[in-house]
């Protein structure tokens, strides 16, 4: 066994899909501790956008990232209760938030291509590659690359060191 | 692959070992006591032995020349050729320091170094060809031994009968288990806990007899399961204090006392974490009391007392923490003394030093600086450590005692918290949210409710409250953390200050609500919310729900707490603090910095929130200036060597990652980027106010350098002039 998953010599291998914006997103199966239903999520303040929240694992705190934010898309509805595919990341695990889980398919390596050159932004570092499938494409999330810092700040610095709040602006004026 | 299983077996090697020596050190000292056991020798034997196979069989040929020299010795006395004298047992323990160091050695670099410790290999071989003590012998005592096997003046040693021999029949039937898994298994015994006692709740609404009766099973085995995995976490305190005759023996050598050691309790169980934080503070508290506390073997005999000093240790459990008391029976420590040297320190004068009562002086001792040894030895009397052993205690929740009478001895108690895993915390809630925070920082609670909340004043922007006439900084939790306020909290519904203390500095964190105090179980944060100083990690609540646990001093230093020159508040527990108050004005921790070839700088470590290497291609320009991308934050960055304007700019490599002090002031950051991080040094600073150039305070002489204390507000003021007045717009 190759230590990356998506290169080596097996020919076919099984990859869990998910839709995140009307895309199909897939992450290697082997790499995918379990999928569970929406959590109620405590939030971390100061934390960047993309930590949604930590939930808990059966005693384990396990950081909750939303891939909708992370790949720049727009937020869900208000109302949305994205599904949470826990994704083991090096000795950790991170759920990553999805709109919807789909099917563990076989794919094969051979149809297996490196993202466009088109491809830019925080998607482009995010995603590792794509698989052709007949009629849809599989969009492969890098398991290494999600929980790196550069792709977890986006909106404009959310961890700011403390300000003192309002009260502050109506002295200065 | 195969090289995997050579690592394998190359960390097992260096486990075992590490095992085996620490039992060696023991049943050396032991052995010194007199005429032992076949057996004991025979299985000191085996265990120098079993390091020489596997040092070999892995290929680390001076370990196993080395291992083998100590071995032919040990083969000698082992059949009765020779006799074991005192040099023998101290080239042995050499060995065993060595073969450590070799075992260290391979551990970080896979390597077994170059030294080829020829001497010591010398000395034990003639040791072994019987050429007793005539080859030179690099300990305290030169002179060859006397033939019996326990010289005259060697100290003695003994521990409670009982205490020894039954150790091997324990080792057989206990397992090694990973750590990692004891941490899995209490975290699903939590969640069982979790789930019972939901269960138990829902099926007493139910009155279901059948379901009762299995009910009460279910909560029966999961509390003992409860108790069971908490144990195996559990390591007896004896794993430290058979460390401790080896340590007593080579600081009585060393000092030329005669010292007797008794150990009581040794069974008393504290978490590993624990004991591992202990064990400096221990060691320090055991080398003071012979060095400081126990006489001269002469004193003792003209003060009627036996020649041999007694230090006594003991470990109990009381009131759900550990109580160890260390105590000696030497000459005590006289109030009259630490007096005198305080007035003549300058920490106090006459007058107050006169008001003090004897148990106020005592205390003096852990003031940082202040020492009463008339010497200076290279074990103790430095004036450094009994401070160090009570931050050390402190910062896990423990506390430290002293009790003396002159003449008779001194007794240090240190009660420690079972666990660092389990800690009371006080629940509060604010905006909604709900956070713990460690009762070890936690003062006092004030409720403000109504008209009383009107007490909460403003100085400029920043609130505060007179708590007992003195104004306490308030921080509303809600605004530190950027929590949006949903509904505007209106102002007579009731706050809660809790007073909090971090770096003996109070502050008061506002809060909307104060819920319980609970035992909760810590547990860390994933690495991508470790940048957060905020949280001291996350716990599980009762309903199962999650709850981030604040970290005090991060808070503290967030906010500039910490750092603010505002007059020291310690808690008025003693008079002591005035006193270390002058202390630590003189003293200043301080970061040693290198920048070009020989600029050597350094910076109040107050002022640095963090080191940092940044790869050279992270650094981008803007703005005509150096900038990094920080925690989500736009850090700006100062060239120092350019900005003191060193003549030589030595040129960076492309590829090594850069170095950079992030330097705090007015609550934000600046990345002063340097050649190298020296060290950290906790000293008294006398600075010669002259400075050598601008950017510059002046210089002082530290660690025997020359060395630049660094302008850094000023130097940040014109190197980077926009980042200030936005500063100063916010103000």
């Amino acid at each position: 066994m190759s230590a990356d998953p998506l290169k080596g010599g097996v020919r076919t291998r099984q990859v869990c899909t998910f839709w995140v914006n009307g895309f199909l997103f897939g992450i290697p199966a082997t790499l995918v501790q379990e999928v569970i239903r929406f959590q109620p999520l405590t939030p971390v303040p100061l934390a960047p956008a993309t930590v949604s929240g930590l939930i808990n694992l059966r005693g384990q705190i396990v950081t909750t990232l939303n891939l909708r934010r992370m790949l720049d898309f727009t937020d869900g509805p208000q109302d949305a209760q994205p599904m949470n595919v826990v994704v083991r990341v090096r000795d950790s695990a991170v759920s990553l938030q999805v709109d919807e889980v789909g099917d563990v398919l076989d794919v094969d390596e051979g149809n297996f291509e490196a993202p466009p050159q088109t491809l830019l932004g925080r998607a482009r570092t995010l995603l590792r590659g794509v698989y052709k499938l007949e009629g849809k494409l599989i969009l492969m999330i890098d398991p290494d690359m999600v929980t790196r810092a550069e792709l977890l700040n986006v909106d404009p610095p959310s961890q700011n060191l403390w300000k003192p709040a309002a009260r502050r602006v109506e002295h200065a004026q | 692959m195969a090289n995997a299983m050579e690592d394998e077996a190359v960390r097992e090697f260096i486990l075992e070992s590490h095992e085996n020596l620490d039992k060696l050190d023991r049943e050396f000292v032991e052995m010194e006591k007199g005429p032992l056991a076949q057996e004991r020798i025979a299985g000191i034997f085996r265990t120098i032995h079993t390091i020489k196979g596997t040092a070999g069989f892995l290929g680390y040929t001076r370990l196993e020349s080395m291992a083998h020299a100590g071995e032919s010795l040990l083969a000698k006395i082992r059949d009765g050729e020779l006799q074991l004298t005192g040099p023998m047992v101290s080239e042995l323990l050499v060995l065993v320091d060595r073969i450590r160091a070799v075992l260290k050695q391979i551990e970080e670099s896979g390597q077994e170094g170059v030294e080829s410790f020829d001497g010591l290999r010398a000395r034990l071989l003639a040791l072994a060809a019987g050429d007793n003590g005539a080859a030179p012998v690099p300990t305290s005592r030169a002179s060859p031994a006397p033939p019996a096997p326990v010289p005259v003046g060697e100290p003695q040693f003994e521990e409670l009968p009982g205490d020894s021999g039954s150790a091997q029949a324990v080792a057989d039937t206990s397992v090694r288990v990973d750590v990692a898994l004891l941490d899995k298994l209490m975290n699903l015994v939590g969640e069982l806990v979790l789930a019972r006692n939901q269960i138990l709740q829902f099926g007493a609404s139910l009155q279901e007899p059948a379901l009762v009766g299995s009910m009460q099973r279910l909560n029966l085995v999961t509390t003992e399961l409860q108790e069971g995995v908490m144990k195996t976490r559990m390591q007896p305190i004896s794993v430290l204090c058979n460390k401790l005759p080896r340590v007593v023996r080579d600081v009585a050598v060393a000092c030329g006392k005669q010292v007797r050691v008794e150990m009581f309790g040794k069974e008393t169980e504290l978490d590993r974490t624990i004991l591992e934080a202990i064990r400096d503070p221990l060691t320090h508290v055991v080398r003071n009391a012979i060095d400081h506390g126990i006489e001269a073997p002469e004193v003792r005999a003209a003060r009627k007392k036996p020649k041999t000093g007694t230090l006594t240790l003991k470990a109990f459990h009381e009131g759900g923490q550990v109580n160890i008391e260390i105590s000696d029976d030497g000459g005590g420590i006289d109030p009259a003394h630490i007096r005198q040297k305080a007035i003549q320190k300058g920490l106090l004068s006459a007058e107050q030093a006169a008001r003090m009562s004897e148990r106020d002086l005592l205390q003096l001792i852990f003031v940082p600086g202040f020492s009463t040894a008339e010497r200076v030895s290279n074990i103790s009397g430095r004036g450094v450590g009994m401070d160090v052993v009570k931050t050390n205690i402190e910062q896990i929740g423990g506390t430290v005692d002293i009790q003396s009478h002159v003449g008779q001895g001194t007794t240090l108690r240190l009660k420690i918290p079972l666990t660092l895993a389990i800690i009371p915390a006080l629940m509060v809630a604010t905006r909604g949210q709900r956070f713990a925070i460690p009762q070890v920082s936690l003062l006092e609670l004030v409720r403000l409710e109504g008209e009383s909340r009107k007490n909460i004043e403003h100085v400029h922007d920043a609130q505060v409250y007179r708590l007992r006439g003195k104004l306490l900084p308030l921080l509303p939790l809600g605004d530190v953390l950027g929590i949006n306020d949903r509904a505007e909290a209106s102002d007579d519904a009731p706050a809660y200050i809790v007073v909090v203390q971090a770096d003996s500095r109070q502050f008061g964190i506002v809060v909307d609500e104060v819920r319980d105090t609970e035992e909760i179980v810590v547990k860390p944060l994933g690495t991508e919310l470790k940048g957060i100083s905020a949280f001291a990690g996350a716990t599980i609540l009762g309903d199962g729900g999650v709850a981030l646990i604040l970290d005090v001093s991060g808070i503290a230093q967030m906010t500039g707490v910490v750092s603010a020159s505002r007059e020291r508040s310690v808690a008025a527990k003693t008079e002591v603090p005035e006193a270390m108050e002058q202390v630590s004005k003189d003293r200043q921790t301080l970061l040693l910095f290198r920048v070009g070839d020989d600029g050597r700088l350094a910076v109040p470590l107050s002022r640095v929130s963090r080191l940092e290497e940044f790869a050279p291609e992270a650094i981008e320009r803007a703005g005509g200036r150096m900038v990094v991308q920080y925690r989500g934050q736009i850090l700006p960055l100062i060239e120092l060597g350019q900005a003191l304007g060193q003549a030589t700019a030595v040129p960076r490599s492309a590829a090594s990652p850069v170095s950079v002090i992030v330097y705090a002031q007015d609550g934000r950051n600046v990345g002063l980027l340097v050649d190298e991080v020296l060290d950290i040094v906790d000293d008294n600073v006398l600075l010669t106010r002259n400075a050598l150039r601008p950017g510059t305070l002046g210089a002082a002489v530290i660690q025997g350098r020359v060395t630049e204390l660094l302008d850094a507000p000023s130097l940040i003021r014109t190197q980077v002039p926009n980042w200030v007045q936005e500063v100063e717009m916010h103000a």
